[in-house]
């Protein structure tokens, strides 16, 4: 359950939520920026710190909750979700991040994964996406491309890899936002989204390694060319990108194509209006797959659908049960059993 | 009692009896044993249960794999299930190849005759046309036409075929009542209750029970007939229960008695699945039991949950508790409460799933990465699941610690009569909160004077706190790699554990404390020590009893007690890891084994088999 309430938000700032450890990803890490976004969209938010919770698996990423001073808890390798999931169920006053890396969520995590997006428990995931094991120094992971030279694969990786957002929609995910680490904005904003949103919020963020994978989204992420390869998504408004905002996503039979405004006799009026609640995800899915390539990487709330949310569902469960059977204790359940007395 | 006096015998008088139903795993056997085994609790009589299913949900039928049986033991002095029964029920003729060794000499088995054909002969691969002869048996054998005389009640009623004879067991049931003397009001009471919303199935239930208690009644010249002494046991109100049920109750009693709700998360393995279901059908009491995407995601939610300030379970059998053991360490790490039942099964691997075996002891011990002691428990009884769950919860709680909690295939579907204890009769649990006065200064691995770290319950303002799997520094609980702080968190968690055994209740000595021998068991085979113990010393031999239910930390006075007896007898249900747990931690003790490792509980016989060869090897 997220809290609105507006009453809160004067009295935080970014750094209530921050405590005095000292933060140590390699300089330059991306990790360091989406710290601080988060931080800010906390604050944004308005939440307590004592209602808020940040859960991580194992990886550069999920050392994030070291840094954080809410109800913070470091687990273990791929399980961060499960966690969560158990957290959040227990006290849905919560507002629980959890913090992922693309092998923490996608490779040795990935079936906690698509069963908490299957659920829609309202927990806010945030996918660092670097494409590379950091922490174990340098090892292909689930989103690492075909071909993908690495420590343990020095020939070139033999596989395909996972696009998260397509995982997500195949778990029937009612949430996926997407970032650049470099886009402190579009973050902020996709967080304070994701944490509005009820139900599971996928946000992926990709981000940069600097030690082992350095420069890997740099074809979307060059401040040259990014206004050409990504477009920013916002629901209800036009679908227009380019360093010269001339530029639009139509639609083309059953695909999208990108036009500039003004030749072969496209205009403002052919241009797609997002919508980021249409119940159907087939458009949300041809937006999430944009590669940069003929069609600029989408960014922003790709999809927000309201769904029951599983820990509200456990709840009103507990309370219909309890109302209906009028039990109020074990003893009551014990004695309408089969019973007898011996004197 | 010999068997020539027991064929003259019309009526014998005995203290205790067995009765084993079996038949096609469709045809409602342990339904029929239920309905008997509540009934003679109903009388006053002691009962004990055990089931015996095929791994299988539904073979074909007639088929030896399909066959399903029921135990019941009634009367005195009851422990067990007991080792062979008085009289075994047989629907058919594989029920009767499966179960007839389990036939005392000179008891008796009732079978459906009509099933005995040549084409249900052969399903069950007899290989001559006489099975009785065939299969050894030495007791009397009442071949009762069960099916012709079901199909015959339930002429006038119009069922269908298949309804009627879904029927068969209560005819074996009407006549077993009749063979031990109970009255029929008690057995229709409880289908009654079970078909109140099928008036029609219960009136055919109730003509062919009836027709089962006056078939033996008009047979009664060629049947010997049992009397059943009722026990004399403690007045209270009673129900039945098995052990599964038993320690779904005492985690929800401990719930209330703590005041931190109970969640439970899960993934269905065989043999634990009836907790489970258990703790779902209870959202009614508000426990928020949940079913995982698999045993590890069962134990990280019941992690997460416990970090959420709950009392937190999860439930398994011993793969599923391989699974969950990464998960274990970090719950040893970040020093949560939680409470890991295992219901052991025949292992390794997916072994004998729905059998019974003491074989998790060590990997409940050690089966973790690092230094990572953890409290371990045993239950000795189905109703005993109550109170050890019950103890599980309320040390993992006081000592901010998880906790193991082994129950086995044998006692979680056995069931026997619990007295319901009255409310004033339980501890309280008092959960090791951050004191008021610490507030200001608190650091979340700040522990008390047993080295108890506090709960800080996540909501709480003031209280945010990080913890994880790395290790912490001992005073500011932040991450710390020093090498000598390491070794004191070590040591410290390593005493966390050891004080437990402060709270737990020291070792009791059964049986004849002057003997040079003592024999030893844990868990669920404490009813066949037990007896065997009782023959054994009534036989003159000399010998001592105790029984172990805390394992992890031992109690306190293990080291002293054992140590007077030259002869130590370990018995369990695996090739000696008791044994050699308590030889690590004391030495000098002098341990002999009996082990058994078929997937099957101990009978009685064996123990004391076993305790004579032993016996008269150290006296040679």
């Amino acid at each position: 359950m997220e809290n609105n309430d507006n009453t809160q938000a004067a009295a935080c700032k970014p750094l209530d939520f921050k405590n005095n450890q000292p933060v140590r990803w390699c300089p330059g890490c991306g990790d360091h920026a989406v710290l601080n976004v988060l931080l800010k969209s906390m604050a944004q938010l308005g939440i307590p710190r004592e209602k808020t919770a940040v859960i991580s698996g194992i990886g550069c990423s999920s050392r994030l909750p070291y840094y954080t001073r809410t109800y913070a808890f470091h687990t273990i390798h791929g399980r961060g979700g499960a966690v969560a999931t158990g957290f959040k169920t227990a006290n849905p006053e919560m507002t629980v991040w959890q913090v992922s890396g693309d092998g923490d969520c996608l490779a040795i995590g990935g079936n906690h994964f698509i069963h908490e997006v299957r659920r829609n428990i309202d927990v806010n995931l945030l996918l660092l996406n670097n494409r590379i094991y950091g922490l174990t120094k340098g090892q292909f992971s689930p989103t690492s491309a075909r071909g993908f030279k690495s420590k343990s694969s020095p020939y070139g990786t033999t596989e395909d890899p996972f696009i998260p957002a397509e995982l997500t929609f195949g778990a029937r995910g009612t949430f996926f936002a997407r970032s650049l680490d470099v886009e402190l904005n579009i973050s902020q904003e996709v967080m304070v989204e994701a944490a509005k949103h009820r139900g599971c919020s996928v946000v992926e963020i990709l981000q940069n390694c600097m030690i082992f994978n350095n420069g890997i989204h740099r074809y979307i992420t060059d401040r040259e060319t990014r206004a050409d390869r990504t477009i920013h998504l916002v629901h209800g408004q036009k679908m227009i990108f380019g360093r010269d905002n001339n530029r639009g996503i139509v639609q083309d039979g059953f695909s999208l194509k990108a036009v500039t405004l003004g030749e072969d006799g496209y205009t403002i009026d052919d241009v797609l209006v997002h919508d980021a609640h249409c119940e159907s995800n087939f458009v949300h899915q041809q937006l999430a797959m944009m590669d940069g390539v003929d069609l600029p990487v989408a960014l922003g709330v790709i999809r927000s659908v309201e769904a029951p949310t599983y820990e509200t569902a456990v709840a009103e469960q507990v309370e219909e049960a309890i109302a209906q059977h009028g039990f109020t204790c074990l003893r009551d359940v014990v004695m309408a059993g089969d019973t007898w007395t011996v004197e | 009692m010999s068997e020539k006096n027991n064929e003259k015998a019309k009526v014998q008088f005995r203290q205790s009896i067995v009765v084993r139903f079996s038949g096609d795993s469709g045809d409602g056997m342990q339904l029929a044993g239920n309905i008997f085994s509540n009934v003679s609790a109903g009388l006053g009589d002691r009962i004990s249960t055990f089931p015996d299913y095929p791994a299988e949900v539904r073979a074909p039928q007639g088929s030896l794999g399909g066959v399903s049986g029921f135990q019941v033991h009634i009367g005195h002095g009851v422990h067990t299930p007991g080792d062979e029964c008085d009289v075994l029920v047989a629907m058919n003729p594989a029920a009767l190849k499966q179960n007839a060794q389990f036939l005392r000499k000179g008891g008796a088995a009732i079978v459906d005759i009509d099933t005995f054909t040549q084409a249900g002969l052969d399903k069950a691969l007899y290989t001559t046309n006489e099975p009785y002869e065939e299969l050894g048996i030495k007791a009397q054998v009442i071949e009762a036409p069960i099916t012709t005389m079901v199909k015959e009640a339930l002429k006038d009623t119009g069922m269908d075929q298949k309804s009627v004879l879904k029927c068969r067991n209560m005819f074996a049931l009407g006549l077993v009542c009749w063979l031990f003397n109970r009255p029929m009001e008690a057995p229709l009471k409880f289908l009654k209750a079970k078909f109140a919303d099928k008036p029609e199935v219960y009136a055919a239930n109730e003509l062919v029970i009836k027709g089962g208690y006056n078939y033996g009644h008009n047979i009664h010249a060629s049947v010997s007939t049992y009397r059943i002494q009722s026990d004399e046991v403690r007045p209270g109100i009673y129900t039945d229960v098995n052990g599964n049920k038993a320690t779904a109750w005492g985690l929800i009693k401990a719930s209330e008695m703590s005041g931190r709700p109970l969640f439970l998360g899960s993934y269905p393995i065989t043999p634990a699945t009836d907790i489970l279901h258990e703790l779902a059908k209870r959202r009614d009491l508000g426990v928020k039991a949940i079913q995982m995407e698999d045993e590890i995601g069962g134990i990280c939610s019941a992690i997460g949950a416990s970090f959420a300030g709950h009392l937190a379970v999860t439930s398994t059998s011993g793969p599923g508790l391989a699974l969950k053991s990464e998960a274990l360490g970090l719950a040893v790490m970040a020093e949560l409460p939680l409470v890991v039942v295992d219901v052991q099964r025949g292992g390794p691997s997916t072994g004998l799933p729905t059998k019974t075996e003491q074989t998790d002891l060590q990997q409940a011990l050690y089966g973790r990465s690092g230094e990572s002691p953890l409290v371990v428990l045993a239950a000795a009884t189905p109703t005993d699941c109550f109170k050890m769950a019950f103890q599980a919860a309320k040390i993992a709680i006081e000592h901010m610690t998880p906790v193991i909690l082994l129950t086995d295939a044998y006692i979680a579907n056995g069931s026997s009569a619990w007295r319901i204890p009255e409310e004033g009769e339980y501890p309280a649990i008092k959960p090791n909160y951050v004191p008021q006065a610490l507030k200001e200064t608190w650091t979340p691995f700040m522990r008390n004077a047993l080295g108890i770290r506090y709960w800080a319950i996540p909501g709480t303002p003031g209280l945010e706190h990080v913890v994880g799997g790395l290790e912490k520094d001992y005073n500011l609980g932040v991450l710390s790699n020093d090498p000598i702080n390491h070794a004191h968190m070590v040591e410290t968690r390593r005493m966390k554990i050891a004080n437990v055994a402060n709270v737990i209740p020291e070792l009791k000595l059964k049986g004849d404390p002057t003997a040079d021998t003592i024999i030893v068991g844990w868990g669920s085979t404490y009813g066949h020590i037990l007896d065997a113990v009782t023959r054994l010393n009534n036989e003159g031999f000399k010998l001592a009893m105790t029984h172990f239910r805390y394992i992890n930390p031992l109690p306190k006075n293990t080291a002293e007690l054992l140590s007077r007896f030259k002869t130590v007898i370990v018995a369990e249900l695996n090739t000696g890891q008791m044994a050699s747990y308590l030889q690590s931690k004391i030495p000098n003790l002098n341990i002999c084994h009996i082990n058994k490792v078929q997937g099957q509980p101990f009978m009685v016989q064996e123990i004391v088999d076993g305790v004579k060869n032993i016996i008269m090897e150290e006296e040679l």
